[in-house]
């Protein structure tokens, strides 16, 4: 009997048939993506309000000129167009949002297309990239433009009318501190996104609360961060405290947002844990030793380095075997 | 109240709405039956009867075959139409022998259907238990079917310390064991207590999931006056019923790779097997009905049945009313672990306890994408093995690394695949890499 057969009160036709299993979680790739950009529109917002409407251009451009890079390789390598998965979206809003307030907008179009091209598809595109494109895309403007990507603007409702330096310079290179209330609301200077604790963090509950981001990654930086940048606190106080690790700069932005970006990070959960805890060393060294005020971009990309060794050395005990 | 469970696991949507308050109700004799030698793991049954033959309800049509085999009786009164090749729900064909069930006409003499004695449960000994539970044929209702009388049979040097039903029921649309729990609480803990003596056992859990209160609560008040019985109620999660699971949410042993239950001291049965039992010790009844939840949207009327072993599945489908216009997959067992059916003259076996329609929508393919290294495969995963990595080991055929990596350790349960984000068809992958590797390792051992 080779033909499908119904029951006589029922239609006809065929029936469909698969393995197991036959449900599915609600779950799709894109829908995981779209989430993630919807948890960085309070960024985008305290963007706006603190360094003026004219940095929505910079957020458009990156995103424009993101989607466009994929889809033109996608187009000029005969391969499916998959620009609606919302990931290359994702590239163009978190550059756009660790630029500098007011950053020129070709060379905000230059670092976009470098981060796709790049970051992303030279390794073959989405869950091949080895190191984060958006940071890749940092890092490149970073060297090609090294004074402007410096350039801090006076955001509005600043306490301090004159000083536009990032709080986190303004410590290493003149100790001056900046109080929490300013870093928590985000009137210092910074990039567009970052400088809002309270933006970055709806984001990142929203992110941890609909299970899209793993809250090992943000757990385990944060725990480093206290651990390494509090042992130097202690010794040393002029060194910055452990609050003032978290709070200032980029990293939170770069923990809820950068760090936890499924494809450049372990997928084992004591990989998350040594990925975070590893992070935030080098962070907390380039922080107090280093030459720059800010590391996060490079303890990111640096760990990013790390993650196919971390996959392969943290691999769980499988259930009932000896402990 | 603090549930107790495993880790990792999903939550699929429950569906046990459709059908949970539905009273079980016996299907009639259907117009035909068809009976498989093998509905049970382990060697097929021996046919004892031939083309033409008369049978009689209850009556033993194929006896066990060896140790891990099980006996067939018929359902019915009727004759023996053929032997050979079936449908068969496990989606391959296999022997069966078809009997056409007899009308009785009015006057005529109705055989008197075959069974054993009933016992007293206070007085039958262990060894009477076991050799009834052989001679009915009764096989685990869980879903492997492994003869239950073998299950009874530990070897020697195994201690066994605790018997722990099985009422999870973490299928989603099923509720047969619900039911049973519901409306035959004595039976259950009937069947509890017969199976602990045939053991030698004096603690019995039954674990059941918290979607399931009116049932904890009906076996909280059975076990009441029991000594050494009581019930664990266990947090709602995909796939809290794998005897592995069971086991770890409620004495905390992680059964090893490879091995039993017995290996940790614990025997898992069934509610529904509990069930069999009782009514085979206490009623002298074979094992030639089957309880099965008939649900899905795809289907008008959900119900819970009892079915004659070897009704096919149109029968019962009919029986519920028809299928929907949009039904569009017919699914044995539960929708996580079941086997889509292609030939609705497939029979309902011992074991079988759901037949799941779903409608088109339900259904819908979606377009499988690439791995975004998510690792909620890997949350998922019950027994932490990192299914996107066995899947890909598979496919690319590298079944050494698949091996060490621990991809014969895969119970098969579907929980990466449902958590896939990118619909990527792990375990299935994962079960071709398992088989793969274990013909591997039978090669190896013919080997060596």
């Amino acid at each position: 009997m080779s033909t499908v057969t119904m029951s006589e009160t029922a239609r006809g036709g065929d029936l469909s048939i698969t393995t197991s299993p036959h449900l599915h979680s609600r779950w799709t790739t894109k829908q995981v993506m779209w989430f993630v950009v919807l948890a960085l529109v309070p960024s985008a917002i305290s963007a706006v309000v603190y360094f003026g409407f004219a940095q929505l251009l910079i957020l458009a451009t990156a995103v424009v000129f993101a989607v466009g890079t994929e889809a033109g390789i996608q187009r000029l390598t005969n391969k499916p167009i998959t620009i609606s998965d919302g990931s290359a979206v994702i590239t163009g809003l978190l550059l756009g949002l660790i630029l500098p307030p007011n950053f020129s907008l070709v060379s905000t179009a230059i670092g976009s297309v470098f981060a796709i091209a790049v970051g992303k598809m030279v390794f073959g595109g989405l869950g091949y990239n080895i190191f984060n494109p958006a940071l890749v895309g940092r890092a490149f403007l970073q060297a090609a433009f090294p004074v402007a990507i410096t350039t801090w603007t006076v955001p509005n409702f600043s306490v301090d009318a004159v000083s536009s330096a990032t709080p986190l310079a303004a410590l290493k290179f003149d100790s001056v501190s900046t109080a929490m209330g300013p870093l928590f609301v985000g009137n210092v200077g910074g990039s567009l996104g970052e400088t809002s604790a309270i933006a970055v963090l709806v984001g990142g509950v929203f992110l941890i609360a609909t299970g899209v981001a793993n809250w090992r990654i943000p757990l385990a930086m944060t725990v480093g961060v206290v651990l390494f940048g509090g042992i130097l606190w202690l010794v040393d106080s002029s060194y910055p405290s452990p609050v003032f690790h978290i709070f200032a700069g980029s990293f939170l932005f770069g923990a809820v947002f950068m760090a936890t970006d499924y494809v450049t990070s372990p997928m084992t959960s004591l990989g998350m844990w040594i990925y975070g805890m590893g992070i935030s060393l080098i962070l907390v060294l380039i922080r107090v030793f280093g030459g720059l005020p800010e590391g996060v971009m490079y303890s990111i990309l640096f760990m990013n380095a790390c993650v196919p060794l971390i996959n392969r050395y943290t691999q769980p005990r499988i259930f009932g075997e000896a402990k | 109240m603090k549930f107790k469970t495993f880790p990792g696991g999903v939550h699929p949507r429950e569906e046990k709405e459709l059908s949970e308050h539905c009273a079980f109700e016996s299907m009639p004799d259907p117009s035909i039956v068809i009976l498989p030698l093998s509905q049970h793991l382990g060697k097929q049954a021996k046919p004892l009867v031939e083309k033409r033959a008369s049978v009689v309800k209850g009556q033993v049509v194929a006896e066990a075959d060896g140790f891990i085999s099980a006996s067939v009786h018929s359902p019915v009164n009727g004759t023996v139409k053929s032997i050979g090749l079936e449908s068969n729900s496990s989606g391959y064909r296999k022997d069966a022998i078809l009997i056409v069930p007899s009308a009785s006409a009015e006057g005529e003499d109705i055989p008197v259907p075959v069974s054993f004695e009933a016992l007293d449960p206070a007085t039958v000994t262990p060894e009477v238990i076991r050799s009834r539970v052989k001679e009915a044929g009764i096989v685990g209702q869980g879903g492997a079917a492994f003869p239950t009388f073998v299950k009874l049979s530990p070897p020697e040097g195994k201690t066994i310390e605790v018997v722990i039903l099985n009422g999870c029921e973490c299928e989603p649309y099923l509720t047969r064991d619900d039911r049973f729990m519901i409306e035959r609480p004595d039976a259950v803990i009937g069947g509890l207590k017969l199976i602990l003596k045939a053991l030698g056992v004096s603690r019995g859990v039954i674990g059941i999931e918290n979607n399931k209160a009116a049932a904890i609560a009906a076996m909280q008040k059975a076990v009441e006056t029991e000594s050494g019985l009581s019930v664990c109620p266990l947090r709602t999660k995909y796939p809290q019923g794998a005897e592995k699971m069971l086991i770890k949410a409620v004495i905390d042993r992680e059964v090893p790779p490879g091995k039993l239950p017995m290996e940790v001291g614990a025997v898992i049965q069934n509610i529904g097997t509990a069930v069999a039992v009782f009514d085979a010790v206490t009623r002298g009844e074979p094992s030639i009905t089957a309880a099965v939840t008939v649900t899905g949207r795809g289907v008008k009327t959900p119900k819970n049945l009892i079915v004659p072993v070897g009704t096919p599945l149109r029968e019962v489908i009919d029986y519920c009313g028809g299928l929907t216009d949009d039904a569009a997959k017919v699914i044995v067992g539960g929708p996580m672990m079941g086997v889509a059916q292609h030939d609705l003259n497939a029979p309902v076996m011992k074991a079988t306890s759901g037949i799941v329609v779903l409608t088109r929508d339900e259904v819908r393919a979606e377009e499988e994408t690439v791995c975004i290294r998510c690792a909620k495969c890997i949350d998922a995963c019950p027994i932490d093995l990192l299914p996107t990595r066995l899947a890909r080991l598979s496919q690319l055929n590298m079944l050494d690394e698949a091996e060490r990596l621990g991809i014969t350790v895969c119970m098969e349960c579907g929980s990466c695949a449902y958590a896939c984000p990118a619909r990527i068809p792990l375990v299935q992958w994962l079960r071709l890499g398992k088989q793969r590797v274990m013909q591997q390792q039978r090669t190896r051992g013919t080997a060596a």
